[in-house]
């Protein structure tokens, strides 16, 4: 069923247009147009805005924004997104990649997603105009969320310090089993001084492994400094049952794969 | 249903169309325009058979609304043969046997084209990454891998 399109060139009159019932967001179409082809007869009409600050990437004293339009393609040739070209690419293949925004990566429900799962690990700030939000807090609530997201923005983070794994059976582009991402920084003498770890596939939505992330702050990143943060790794997580695994396989997998992605 | 303008240019031609807003390109050009070249595989965004090349991009045509092509610059595996000749990437599809019931090649052509038409020369990998999106339930995708390998050796020794 074809389903109307309202295209606007401010963010401020799509917001508007949006509060229709029925209506969602038009991004790159990766998720709401799927769900038309699906079937969903919740979506009426879709609205969209191609106002340029949100196709707008800068990058500039060590801070990053990233407007909601962006695409991974666009992230993952970014010269000054070298750290995050791994993540963005573990989005789909090319033509998804093409396609898939910002944006719409944070709705992405699991086993989507992987993007956002690094942007989490990098305590991104969700802009909308209703204000700017901790990443975490827009993640828990996003399904209530009534404005349009118009940016993520975060520290830029070096490789080494950022690190991204995602874990999937069909190479090289398969759906994810899991998917994780830290920003690891250690003190002079080598010991982990702050961690921060996102999963991705390890319940509904990204979350923070916030047990391994405490045991490995003194710790250093070798096989005995990660142990106990590899036993608490499955701490408060509820992954699901999908085509892709199931959550038996997940919980068990995860600390094998955090653990290669700490002693990387 | 309203209907909404569209402009764009397919394969070279200019195309102007009122559609019914909110229709997909891949509805659009296949029951309005007669491009049946991009097959409707899953609709999900997941099997490949309906890529085109939008601007330059690879696109999955059943997840863009044909609306938002307006200006744009299509390519579609109908429009890759010249005079009667075919592309060298189709002629190295039939001559690897590259296709056998054929439903996911024009997407894998598409693919392919976007592949060669950024790096002439590519790796074995490279190749297996530009087709990624792309599904074959028959082929295996080795004989497409060699194809898309043996276009470009086509391509580099006419270049020479």
């Amino acid at each position: 069923m074809a389903l109307a399109l309202q295209t606007f060139s401010t963010v401020k009159d799509a917001n508007a247009a949006l509060r229709a019932a029925g209506t969602r967001y038009l991004g790159g179409g990766t998720l709401v147009v799927r769900a038309a082809n699906e079937g969903d007869v919740s979506l009426s009409s879709f609205v969209r805005s191609t106002e340029p600050s949100l196709s707008a990437i800068t990058v500039s004293s060590g801070k990053v924004s990233i407007g909601a339009s962006v695409t991974m393609a666009a992230i993952a040739r970014h010269p000054g997104l070298a750290a995050l070209s791994g993540a963005a690419r573990a989005v789909g293949g090319p033509a998804i990649r093409n396609m898939a925004t910002v944006g719409g990566n944070l709705f992405a429900p699991a086993p989507y997603g992987d993007f956002t799962v690094a942007l989490l690990a990098l305590d991104a700030t969700v802009s909308s105009d209703n204000g700017d939000l901790p990443i975490e807090a827009f993640l828990a609530t996003r399904e209530s969320n009534q404005a349009i997201v118009t940016a993520v923005r975060f520290e830029l983070r070096t490789e080494g310090v950022f690190r991204f794994l995602k874990v999937s059976r069909v190479k090289p582009k398969g759906v994810s089993v899991l998917s994780i991402a830290a920003v690891l920084e250690q003190a002079p003498d080598g010991t982990v001084s702050s961690s921060r770890i996102a999963l991705g596939c390890m319940a509904d939505r990204p979350m923070r492994a916030k047990a391994a992330e405490k045991a490995l702050v003194g710790r250093t990143l070798t096989s005995d400094g990660i142990a106990p943060a590899l036993t608490v790794a499955s701490d408060d997580t509820s992954p699901a049952t999908d085509p892709i695994a199931s959550a038996w396989y997940r919980t068990q997998v995860l600390p094998v794969h955090l653990g290669r992605l700490l002693l990387a | 249903m309203a209907k909404v303008p569209v402009q764009f240019t397919l394969n070279g031609a200019e195309k102007a169309e009122f559609i019914d807003s909110g229709t997909t390109l891949l509805n659009a050009l296949r029951d309005k325009i007669g491009d049946t070249s991009p097959k409707g595989g899953c609709h999900q965004g997941t099997c490949g058979a309906c890529s085109v090349i939008i601007d330059g991009e690879l696109r999955l045509s059943c997840l863009t609304l044909a609306e938002t092509c307006n200006g744009a610059a299509i390519i579609t595996t109908s429009g890759l043969s010249e005079g009667g000749v075919l592309h060298p990437l189709q002629r190295a599809f039939l001559d690897a046997f590259a296709t056998q019931c054929g439903f996911c090649t024009p997407g894998m052509i598409m693919a392919a084209k976007v592949l060669l038409d950024h790096t002439p020369n590519p790796s074995r990998d490279e190749v297996v990454e530009a087709l990624s999106g792309n599904i074959c339930r028959c082929t295996g995708y080795e004989p497409i891998i060699q194809a898309v390998l043996t276009a470009a050796r086509s391509n580099s020794q006419n270049a020479a």
